[in-house]
C-alpha cells in the first residue's frame, strides 16, 4: 500500500509544478517567515553585525565583546538580547560566565531564503542571457 | 561559459536586497527586454511547462504591469505592478505585488543598467517591507524556476 502511495505522489510531483507538496512547503515559509523577519531587523544594527562578525571568530563572553565596542555592558547585553531573540546567537552556562556563540539554526535558515532567491533569479538571468544572444543576432530593424 | 555574467546578491539593512548581473549585451539591449512584453515573455518564465500568456508591459510612468503565469493544466498565479519611472536604457523604478491569489504587500523596486566594457551591468535594489512578501516572493520564485534548474535552456527559444 506505501509502495502505491509512493508512486502516486511522484507521479503528481512530475506532472504538475504546482503540487499539494508545493502547497505545504509554502505554508512552512509562512509559519517561519516570522522568526526570518527577527533575524533581518536584528541585522539592521551596525553594532549587532559587529557581534555577529566577533562570534563568528568563536565564542565570548559580554565583558569580551563590551571591550572593542567602547560600549557598556547593558548595553551589549541589550543587543545579544534582540540577536537571541531572532534566533541568531545562543548562550551557554560556564559556571558564572554565560558565553555567546552563533546559533547554526537562525544563520542557515537566513542564508536559506537568500539562497533560494538567488537561484530563482539566475535560472531567469539564464534564460535571459539566451533572449540578448538572440536579439543580437536578429537586430530586428533596429540600430546596430 | 562566461564567468563574467555571475550573479551576487546581498542584504542591506533589514528590508533591502541588492542584486547585480552582468550580460555580454549592451544596456539599450538588456533594458528592452526588461520592458518589451514580446522579451519578457520569453524568460521571466516559471519551470518547464510554464509559459506566461498574458504579459502586460506599459513602459511609462504609471503604466501599469501585468504578468499572468500558467501551467497549461489550471494551475497559475499573477502579478501587478505600476511603473513610477523609466530612464530610457539606465533606470526602472516599479512596484509589483503577487496574487496568490491574495496580493502581497507591495514590493519596490529599482533597476539600473550601466555600461559595463562590451556589456551590462545591471543591479536591481529590491525593497521588501515584510516577512510576508519574502516568504511569498520565495514560493513564487520556485515556481518561477528553481525547479527548471540550470537544464534545457536552449529549449525556451
Amino acid at each position: 500500500m506505501s509502495h502505491f502511495r509512493f508512486s502516486q505522489e511522484r507521479n503528481a510531483l512530475s506532472n504538475s509544478p504546482l503540487t499539494i507538496s508545493d502547497c505545504l512547503y509554502k505554508l512552512l515559509l509562512m509559519s517561519t517567515a516570522s522568526r526570518l523577519d527577527n533575524s533581518f531587523a536584528a541585522l539592521a544594527d551596525p553594532t549587532r553585525r559587529a557581534i555577529l562578525s566577533r562570534l563568528a571568530l568563536g565564542e565570548a563572553t559580554v565583558n569580551e565583546l563590551a571591550q572593542p565596542f567602547d560600549m557598556t555592558q547593558p548595553a551589549i547585553s541589550q543587543h545579544l538580547k534582540v540577536l537571541e531573540q531572532a534566533g541568531l546567537v545562543v548562550q551557554r552556562i560556564d559556571g558564572t560566565k554565560r558565553p555567546r556563540r552563533l546559533s547554526r539554526d537562525g544563520i542557515e535558515a537566513m542564508d536559506q531564503w537568500l539562497a533560494m532567491l538567488k537561484n530563482a533569479l539566475e535560472t531567469n538571468y539564464e534564460r535571459l542571457d539566451q533572449v540578448l544572444a538572440a536579439m543580437d543576432s536578429n537586430p530586428k530593424g533596429k540600430k546596430k | 561559459m562566461n564567468t563574467m555574467t555571475k550573479m551576487t546578491l546581498k542584504k542591506e539593512g533589514d528590508t533591502h536586497i541588492v542584486v547585480t548581473r552582468r550580460f555580454n549585451a549592451p544596456p539599450e539591449a538588456v533594458y528592452r527586454a526588461h520592458t518589451d512584453p514580446k522579451l519578457v515573455q520569453k524568460w521571466m518564465l516559471g519551470p518547464e511547462g510554464w509559459t506566461m500568456p498574458v504579459c502586460m508591459n506599459e513602459a511609462r510612468p504609471g503604466g501599469k504591469i501585468r504578468y499572468e503565469w500558467s501551467n497549461g493544466k489550471g494551475g497559475g498565479f499573477y502579478l501587478t505592478g505600476e511603473f513610477l519611472e523609466l530612464v530610457p536604457y539606465s533606470k526602472i523604478v516599479h512596484v509589483e505585488r503577487m496574487h496568490l491569489p491574495e496580493p502581497t504587500p507591495d514590493n519596490h523596486v529599482e533597476t539600473r543598467f550601466e555600461p559595463d566594457g562590451a556589456g551590462t551591468l545591471m543591479t536591481m535594489r529590491m525593497t521588501l517591507p515584510d516577512a510576508q512578501t519574502r516568504a511569498a516572493m520565495l514560493a513564487t520564485g520556485m515556481e518561477h524556476g528553481m525547479e527548471a534548474s540550470y537544464v534545457r535552456l536552449e529549449g525556451l527559444l
